[in-house]
């Protein structure tokens, strides 16, 4: 499947997005320029993570005006597959194709580990290969990844099943302290309302080998594939694109 | 000269606000409470008049200058002298 990789000014996992995608996965994926609006035949776009336009003002307020942002806001409204990691989950907030936000975290530092996460709804075209419950080990490395949302509508995210990651410790419990950034409700990655637009804090392209540490990471790729091969009219895209190569 | 004023929303967790605000009751002053800490932004707008200024300012703050998710905001408009009132 065809993937479309955006890459901001700041942005500085654009490659290893693409190294995951393509070397890794076998996938067809290419870099997309902040400055263009065009984003092809693309069948996922990934905003990867960074400090795109330095961040100024507010994570992800800079980048959410780029032109390529208009492209990416009307493919995402027409249910096609958009996958925002970090500053990228940071510039769907700030677009509004996701809700909620997110701020400094609760210890005010900037934090790099690896980290436990629950998938908390595996019906998803982002969480499909995963069992439902099941914890991934994945990296984390941001200053503001404290995700906030008003009450009501943190209820109703939850209730549709929208909260895809929580944070746990590594049997899949819920605890204070293996809250990295103190989200609230523990929350790691949520998805929109119609389950085609997917943001998440940690780094799912730095976990896809075991050199690095661990490939759980590879199963949020391997889902989109599932989901995108499973979806018949995205099938048929996928299939004459084959032919043709 | 306006002055726009941003401020985490009441009720919305402000991770910096307490830690001002328990250095501050460390450092023994009393009766310190609810600290927020938010940005102050200073700009130059050249308007026709007071009401369209403040249009503009509350456009501004509701596309970029503020989330409205996390942040509220207030502003003031200082008209230059002899300028438009």
């Amino acid at each position: 499947m065809k993937w479309g990789v955006v890459r901001f000014p700041g942005s500085l996992d654009d490659a290893d997005a693409l190294w995951a995608l393509s070397q890794v996965m076998g996938q067809e994926a290419r870099a997309l320029w902040h400055k263009d609006e065009d984003l092809g035949d693309v069948q996922c776009v990934v905003l990867p993570g960074g400090f795109s336009y330095g961040d100024y003002l507010r994570c992800g307020a800079i980048a959410r005006f780029a032109p390529i942002m208009k492209s990416v806001v009307r493919f995402a409204n027409e249910g096609g597959l958009v996958l925002g990691i970090c500053n990228g989950f940071q510039i769907l907030c700030e677009a509004h194709l996701l809700p909620g936000a997110l701020m400094r975290n609760r210890s005010l530092s900037f934090i790099c580990e690896r980290v436990n996460v629950r998938v908390e709804n595996s019906a998803t075209p982002f969480t499909c290969a995963a069992r439902q419950g099941e914890v991934l080990r994945l990296p984390i490395k941001h200053g503001e990844g404290l995700y906030v949302a008003p009450a009501d509508e943190l209820r109703a995210m939850e209730e549709r099943g929208q909260v895809l990651l929580r944070y746990t410790d590594g049997a899949g419990r819920e605890r204070d302290d293996a809250n990295p950034n103190g989200s609230t409700r523990a929350i790691a990655g949520v998805a929109n309302e119609t389950f085609n637009v997917f943001g998440l804090m940690p780094h799912p392209e730095h976990a896809i080998e075991a050199a690095l540490g661990g490939e759980d990471g590879l199963k949020i790729f391997r889902s989109i594939v599932m989901s995108v091969e499973r979806t018949p009219a995205m099938a048929s895209t996928a299939a004459s694109s084959r032919s043709l190569a | 000269m306006v002055k726009v004023f941003v401020t985490p929303r009441k009720g919305i967790l402000d991770p910096q606000g307490r830690a001002v605000e328990q250095s501050l009751k460390s450092l023994g002053f009393g009766g310190v409470g609810a600290v927020r800490v938010g940005r102050y932004i200073v700009l130059e707008l050249d308007a026709p008049n007071i009401d369209q200024a403040s249009e503009s300012i509350r456009r501004m703050c509701d596309q970029l200058l503020t989330n409205p998710n996390i942040e509220d905001y207030t502003f003031e408009i200082e008209p230059e002298e002899g300028g438009p009132r």
